[in-house]
């Protein structure tokens, strides 16, 4: 006999209650701290800043552990706070200039003014699981350089600007839209287009660039150069009349020089990409950069070719992985009433086919 | 949860979503982009309908949630809950009680009145998405009303299949200008939308789009002469009350693939049912 469905409150409930014990895992192993995710899983602590689009580590490390550690689920939590916090100003456009690298590599020159840094990078590292690790995790401290690093550190693409190699990217002062107060609307200018990859799914992006470089909408970059670091964050105060330092943000910033034949509107020179996220991931700034590049053909003259990569409609409407996640699993939920009407259909223009074919009805 | 504004979000986003709404019933049918907030529940759960409802809500309001018409189906548990830990309104599951009713899938059986509002979770509000994926493309065919893929569409169906194959988000016209996608009811549920005393709103979150239907306002469903729009349902009356209006759920409820039919209006099938309406299956009353 059949027994409505009754009792999802309580079944919601248990649920929740078993995922929380899930969460936690054996009692007998050592809880997770959130300061141990910030300060050891801090690669998974900056991507779930990035696309979550809000700084602030030890909220990213709880994220995390209450996701169990599915970072879109945790990007998922920092973007629902993220959205009910008040919102002071804007602060000044940060310097990257004046960033105090940790890392600056330049793959266009071999040596310039502030020379190549490598940093801490898995660049050179032999990808050999560390069994060590699995005992004992203390290492000995790295060395430390004998001289400070000057205060600024030029931008490459500088140097090629002063031979106008280079396409001019000069400085702007509109107050750039702002995605997560206004409704996404196309055409979208650049401003707007780097603000939704700056936060869009790092998969997503690295799967568009890849497919440029394998020739939907290629454009020859080269990484002109890659910086991770820290800047300053100042803020206007109306009180004071002066801008202070209110804190500082890891970023890391890309920078590619894209070949470029000309147009009919442009002349032969370099061209710029751009890509900027929080915190340490270069995956996701090259990436950035090279989607970036593949959007702008249109204000460079170049065709549009139909790669996915240049069609700023398809990426900007499915790079966010908290909208398409939410989407896609959404297909889970019930869906009797249309499944039935669909039912309903079916057998109609079944039994209409059958009416019309009975010959066909009687063989099988 | 006190530590939220009345209703989760802030003023000024209710205001932001209050205008939208207050454009969208000024234009009856037409898309209007809002600025929708991520919620704490996901994308595709109705954060649409669930940012309407926490910007019309007040606090003397009686609010309902269903969810492929039943009370009980867990997302529209989940969205009570909500708004009774972060407003702290009334509910009910009674659709007469209600002063404001979130639905996913369907339109109460038991007719609106004046005094209610329908809030709508709409997955998809571009009715011509699946001819045109561009939303440029779709504003500029809504804008200069170039409806004419849509029947093209439609007539693709007739000479194929003899009829029209939408049977749910069967797209109407609102007061002879826009078409619009009613959200995925089932098309049983269209004529319910043709001059409604209850004011209508349609809440897409991930699209971020809001649309409405002003009260006793012309809906029609998109039809030919010669192939009229036709409401259907499953050939059955309901196997509990026995009602042969209502849009009923197919229940599988043996290992033979035995079915019955149930409504699927939770609320409306109870109160049949509590007035001593008897369907094929129902207890034998002691």
């Amino acid at each position: 006999m059949y027994v409505a469905v009754k009792g999802g409150e309580r079944a919601i409930e248990n649920a929740h209650a078993w995922l929380a014990e899930e969460r936690r895992g054996d009692r007998d192993i050592a809880e997770l701290s959130i300061a141990q995710i910030r300060e050891q899983l801090k690669l998974a602590v900056d991507r779930v800043m990035a696309e979550g689009s809000l700084y602030d580590p030890d909220l990213a490390a709880l994220a995390i552990k209450q996701a169990r550690g599915d970072l879109i689920e945790a990007i998922f939590l920092i973007r629902a706070y993220r959205t009910t916090l008040p919102r002071f100003g804007a602060s000044r456009p940060v310097s990257t200039g004046a960033m105090a690298c940790d890392r600056r590599i330049s793959a266009t020159f071999k040596d310039l003014p502030g020379g190549q840094v490598l940093g801490p990078t898995f660049d050179y590292t032999h990808r050999l699981l560390d069994f060590k690790l699995a005992a004992d995790g203390e290492v000995p401290e790295a060395p430390r350089a004998a001289k400070a690093q000057p205060a600024e550190m030029p931008h490459v693409t500088g140097f090629l600007n002063r031979e106008g190699l280079i396409e001019e990217a000069p400085a702007e002062d509109t107050t750039p839209p702002d995605l997560t107060r206004e409704p996404l609307e196309i055409p979208a200018g650049r401003a707007l287009r780097l603000q939704a990859l700056a936060r869009a799914d790092e998969g997503f992006t690295l799967g568009l660039a890849y497919s440029t470089q394998r020739g939907y909408a290629r454009n020859h970059a080269f990484v002109g150069e890659l910086r991770i670091g820290t800047v300053a964050v100042e803020m206007d105060i109306p009180e004071l009349g002066f801008a202070i330092e209110i804190g500082e943000l890891t970023l890391t910033e890309c920078e590619t020089v894209n070949q470029f034949k000309g147009s009919k509107t442009e002349p032969p020179q370099f061209t710029r990409g751009y890509g900027l996220v929080f915190g340490q991931s270069e995956r996701k700034a090259i990436s950035m950069a090279l989607v970036d590049r593949a959007l702008r053909w249109e204000e460079l003259g170049e065709d549009f070719i139909g790669a996915p990569a240049q069609d700023a409609e398809f990426v900007l409407y499915h790079a966010d992985n908290i909208q398409a996640t939410g989407f896609l699993e959404h297909i889970k939920l019930p869906h009797y009433v249309d499944f039935q009407a669909e039912l309903e259909l079916v057998r109609k223009m079944r039994s209409e086919v059958t009416d019309a074919n009975p010959a066909r009805e009687a063989a099988e | 949860m006190n530590d939220y504004n009345f209703a989760y979000l802030d003023e000024q986003t209710k205001r932001m979503i209050r205008r939208a709404i207050l454009k969208g019933l000024a234009i009856p049918g037409y898309q209007v982009p809002f600025a929708s907030r991520e919620m704490p529940m996901p994308y595709g759960w109705g954060t649409g309908g669930v940012q309407v409802s926490a910007a019309i809500l007040t606090p003397g309001d009686t609010f309902k949630v269903i969810d492929q018409g039943a009370d009980d189906t867990t997302n529209a548990v989940s969205i009570r809950k909500f708004f009774e830990r972060t407003a702290g309104v009334a509910t009910t599951e009674h659709t007469g009680e209600a002063t404001v009713i979130q639905t996913r899938h369907r339109i109460p059986e038991t007719p609106l009145t004046e005094d209610q509002i329908l809030v709508f979770q709409v997955p998809i509000p571009e009715p011509l998405r699946f001819l045109e994926p561009r939303e440029s493309e779709t504003r500029k065919m809504h804008s200069l009303e170039e409806y004419g893929l849509m029947h093209v569409k439609l007539y693709e169906d007739i000479s194929r299949h003899g009829h029209i194959a939408t049977s749910y988000a069967y797209p109407v016209r609102v007061e002879g200008r826009y078409v619009m996608d009613p959200s995925p009811i089932p098309k049983f549920d269209n004529p319910k939308l043709d001059r409604s005393p209850a004011i209508q709103l349609f809440g897409a979150g991930r699209e971020q789009r809001i649309y409405a239907i002003p009260p006793y306002t012309r809906v029609v469903s998109l039809d030919f002469e010669d192939h009229p729009f036709e409401a259907s349902k499953a050939d059955h009356p309901c196997d509990l009350c026995g009602a042969e209006d209502s849009y009923l759920d197919e229940v599988i409820i043996d290992d033979a693939g035995n079915r019955m039919f149930v409504c699927s209006d939770s609320d409306y099938c109870a109160s049949r049912q509590a007035q001593g309406h008897r369907g094929r299956l129902s207890p034998e009353v002691a």
